[in-house]
């Protein structure tokens, strides 16, 4: 591309340059801040952005271990962090899993079959995913108490119903899967029907494997997605040994009781492997969806 | 059809025979349980499971079906669920169903205290056996009963007959403790007096003759047996109710048509903070939609710039915000604002001496939101912007720098207009999630500080959906049906919304 470039130019390229670098203090402030606090001693302790002293008393309570402190009294970890971590990849994991399931079976259906009212379910489902959740929770708080009356491992404060409650939300999965199912010719199953298999040996011996690209995008993105949600899991758990990351961390700075270089350390382990994640997801995403290896 | 048919017809019959007797007990004991509605939904959505998994009709809607009834039952009958509770006085007074308040006013009983003896109770072994004094003022004798398990079990106990003390020896009483220990079994426990009396359990030291304290009357009323007074269920308010209005507690759920409604319109208490909280709710949304895309698109537009170096490593840390999640980072923010601990009060105070109440001021903290907000929200319009700028034809560019023009040329008349049409619908969606977005104003703010003066506690940040979440499940009241009519509200707008995105796109697209 060609743009006039001349003295104008390089002092207009300097100018980005600083805005630019004033701008990424701006946004990488927080994340740095976070990092020093949570190697800084003490929950109060303000001062110096980079610690003086590095301690890492608030990563051992964030690791479940007690601290014994210079005077000899023994702080006990303020709450189980790597429990509520285990909860969170527990449930994402399962809810990813079949959430995959469900959205691959049915976006087969979408992309394959021929059945009465497919574009209005089709639109239906992407006028529902407009509405939030959090919009209905009143809703979904009686749904589940009514469900444990009968079934008490379905019903609030439990695991699975948190699982089934997100079961819900797989629209814009189906409509990933669906897409890149359409891309692929069909000539490749009906050859496969031709040579004899059924409906579902064409849909899991030669479909699914060259979908499994897809699949595991529609995974990672289901996985975030549990692993960050916030309102569905805060009025289901209410339970200290219960709870999500998402619903636990914010008792770290209750007024009355402001643990904020707990917090830190707490959230640098617990946020730092889900970044990570989406950041090669990310990439992957991008690359999965535009290589396309299957389409030849 | 399927594999597992055509190799053993039987074994899919068995199954399909299993789910459907598993169906029919869940549906029996919903119903039992006096939820006839959810028993029949359940019946509904098994049935059509088991029609569609057990008989050939449809191929397609055996894959179709796991998927379109999860989002029936969590996402559309939620929506349908709260606007027909909207319509209800389903609160934390009117829990329950008129025949379930009815139920739970019989089971109250009263303990008669001139009447109750003290008891004491003996280990014998591993059993135990209890002896009743005569009651406070009266003579008599003390009573013991033979050796009991006490043992807690849901079976209904037979009453247990006393005995006269007699020449009977005891072992020293068990301390307040142990009585703890075995409440259970004894709150189960009816004695039997030698007259034909029945007690039972009136608290840690006594047992008593106990007496219900309502009677049904044929007609349906209530009679309070100690006062005389009838209460009737009045259908309206959702109480039982005295002649002269006079409410007993527990209420129950009943239909009370638009009240909510009007009392967010007729309501002068009410109707202030809400039409605050509404107000601000699209100010944020919008200013919020603005600020992330001004700056969002500057962005795009100076990183698709090739003179510079570095695009790749500025264009990875920008994005940083977007990849950590939000609970953490809005948490993050709420520490690092803090007024007294916080580190951007630290800097603030040493640059300029000042230490803003973030949290307390209610413009503080509205500009604390939006700031947050923003920060969060930018890296996901830049991306979007990137894409669209990346599918400009580069001939444009060339054909303006020929003729000479400046970057904000380019920008106002070439990659701005370029834009616009493909981003609006997007940006719509991005509006329609921030009006909804729960999550940043639960955490950071909790909508507080709160407005003075309100009989329902309401917060000058809280937006439309936390101010539903403080309703329904923090503040007293928990007054679900009044939240239900203000989600509904909220889902009028998200309609409307998406019905003008679905315009624009449609436009868009016809046009393309």
């Amino acid at each position: 591309m060609a743009i006039v470039t001349g003295k104008a130019g390089r002092w207009r390229l300097i100018g980005a340059h600083a805005g630019l670098c004033v701008l990424l203090a701006f946004t990488l402030f927080p994340l740095l801040a976070v990092i020093s606090i949570s190697l800084r001693p003490g929950n109060f302790a303000t001062g110096s952005l980079i610690p003086s002293t590095i301690s890492f008393e608030h990563w051992q309570l964030a690791l479940g271990i007690p601290v014994k402190q210079a005077d000899g009294s023994v702080v006990q970890p303020p709450f189980p962090v790597l429990l509520w971590l285990w909860n969170s990849i527990k449930i994402a994991m399962i809810s990813a899993v079949l959430i995959v399931a469900i959205s691959t079976t049915a976006a087969y259906a979408f992309a394959r079959m021929k059945f009465a009212r497919k574009q209005f379910i089709l639109n239906s489902m992407l006028l529902l995913q407009m509405f939030p959740v959090a919009v209905a929770l009143v809703a979904i708080y009686a749904i589940f108490e009514g469900i444990g009356t009968t079934v008490p491992a379905l019903g609030i404060e439990t695991h699975a119903g948190l699982i089934v409650a997100y079961l819900g939300g797989v629209a814009m999965h189906i409509w990933t899967i669906k897409g890149y199912f359409d891309s692929i010719p069909v000539e490749i199953e009906e050859s496969a029907k031709v040579d004899g298999a059924s409906h579902s040996q064409a849909f899991r011996l030669v479909l699914l494997p060259m979908a499994v690209p897809i699949l595991m995008v529609v995974f990672v993105l289901a996985f975030i997605g549990t692993i960050i949600e916030y309102p569905v899991a805060s009025i289901l758990l209410r339970e200290e040994p219960n709870l999500t990351l998402a619903v636990g961390s914010k008792f770290y700075l209750y007024e009355q009781k402001y643990l904020w270089g707990d917090f830190a350390a707490a959230a640098v382990l617990s946020g730092l492997p889900i970044t990570l994640v989406f950041l090669l997801a990310q990439r992957w995403i991008v690359s999965g969806l535009t290589a396309g290896g299957v389409k030849g | 059809m399927s594999a597992t048919n055509a190799t053993s017809p039987w074994l899919g019959r068995a199954v399909a025979g299993l789910a459907a007797l598993a169906l029919m007990w869940l549906v029996f004991s919903l119903w039992t349980a006096g939820q006839a509605l959810a028993a029949v939904g359940l019946l509904a959505l098994g049935g059509s499971a088991i029609f569609v998994y057990a008989t050939a009709h449809s191929v397609a809607w055996k894959y179709l079906f796991p998927g379109v009834a999860g989002m029936l039952v969590f996402v559309a009958f939620p929506l349908l669920y709260t606007v027909q509770i909207g319509f209800t006085n389903y609160s934390s007074n009117n829990l329950l169903e008129e025949a379930r308040a009815r139920a739970y006013l019989l089971d109250q009983t009263i303990a008669d205290e001139a009447q109750s003896r003290p008891y004491t109770l003996h280990a014998e072994g591993p059993s135990f056996r209890l002896k009743l004094a005569p009651h406070e003022g009266a003579s008599g004798d003390a009573l013991v009963s033979p050796p009991l398990a006490l043992k807690a079990s849901d079976a209904v106990t037979p009453p247990v007959a006393m005995q006269p003390l007699g020449a009977t020896i005891l072992a020293a009483p068990l301390n307040l403790r142990e009585l703890i220990s075995h409440r259970d079994a004894l709150a189960a426990l009816p004695l039997q007096l030698p007259d034909g009396q029945l007690i039972r359990y009136a608290g840690l030291r006594e047992f008593g003759p106990i007496s219900p304290l309502w009677k049904a009357e044929a007609d349906g009323a209530l009679t309070q047996l100690i006062t005389g007074n009838t209460y009737r269920a009045n259908r309206s308010t959702g109480y039982f109710e005295t002649a002269a209005g006079e409410r007993m507690q527990p209420g129950f759920k009943v239909n009370i048509g638009l009240a909510n409604y009007s009392r967010m319109l007729l309501d002068a208490d009410f109707r202030g903070p809400f039409v605050s909280i509404f107000i601000w709710t699209v100010v944020f949304a919008g200013l919020t939609v603005l600020f992330s895309t001004a700056l969002g698109m500057t962005l795009a537009v100076v990183l698709e710039w090739q003179n510079l170096k570095y695009r790749a490593l500025y264009r990875t840390l920008l994005f940083l915000p977007y990849a950590v999640p939000g609970f953490i980072s809005i948490l993050v923010f709420k520490g690092l604002f803090n007024q007294n601990f916080g580190e951007i009060n630290g800097i603030l105070n040493a640059l300029f001496g000042v230490r803003p109440a973030w949290f307390a001021d209610p413009l503080l903290a509205k500009v604390m939101i939006l700031i947050v907000n923003t920060w969060l929200g930018y890296p996901y319009i830049m991306i979007l912007c990137t894409g669209l700028i990346k599918a400009i034809p580069a001939d444009l560019y060339e054909a303006s720098a020929i003729a000479g023009a400046q970057p904000l040329t380019n920008f106002f008349k070439i990659t701005a207009p370029l834009i616009a049409k493909p981003l609006t619908p997007l940006l719509i969606s991005a509006f329609a999630f921030n009006f909804n977005n729960f999550v940043l104003i639960s955490l950071l703010t909790d909508g507080r500080p709160d407005y003075l003066n309100t009989k329902l506690p309401a917060g000058t940040n809280d937006i439309l959906v936390s101010y539903t979440y403080r309703i329904a499940f923090t503040d007293s009241g928990q007054n679900f049906g009044l939240a239900a009519a203000i989600s509904t509200l909220i889902f009028v707008m998200v309609a409307v919304m998406a019905m003008v995105q679905l315009k624009i796109t449609q436009r868009s697209e016809g046009r393309r």
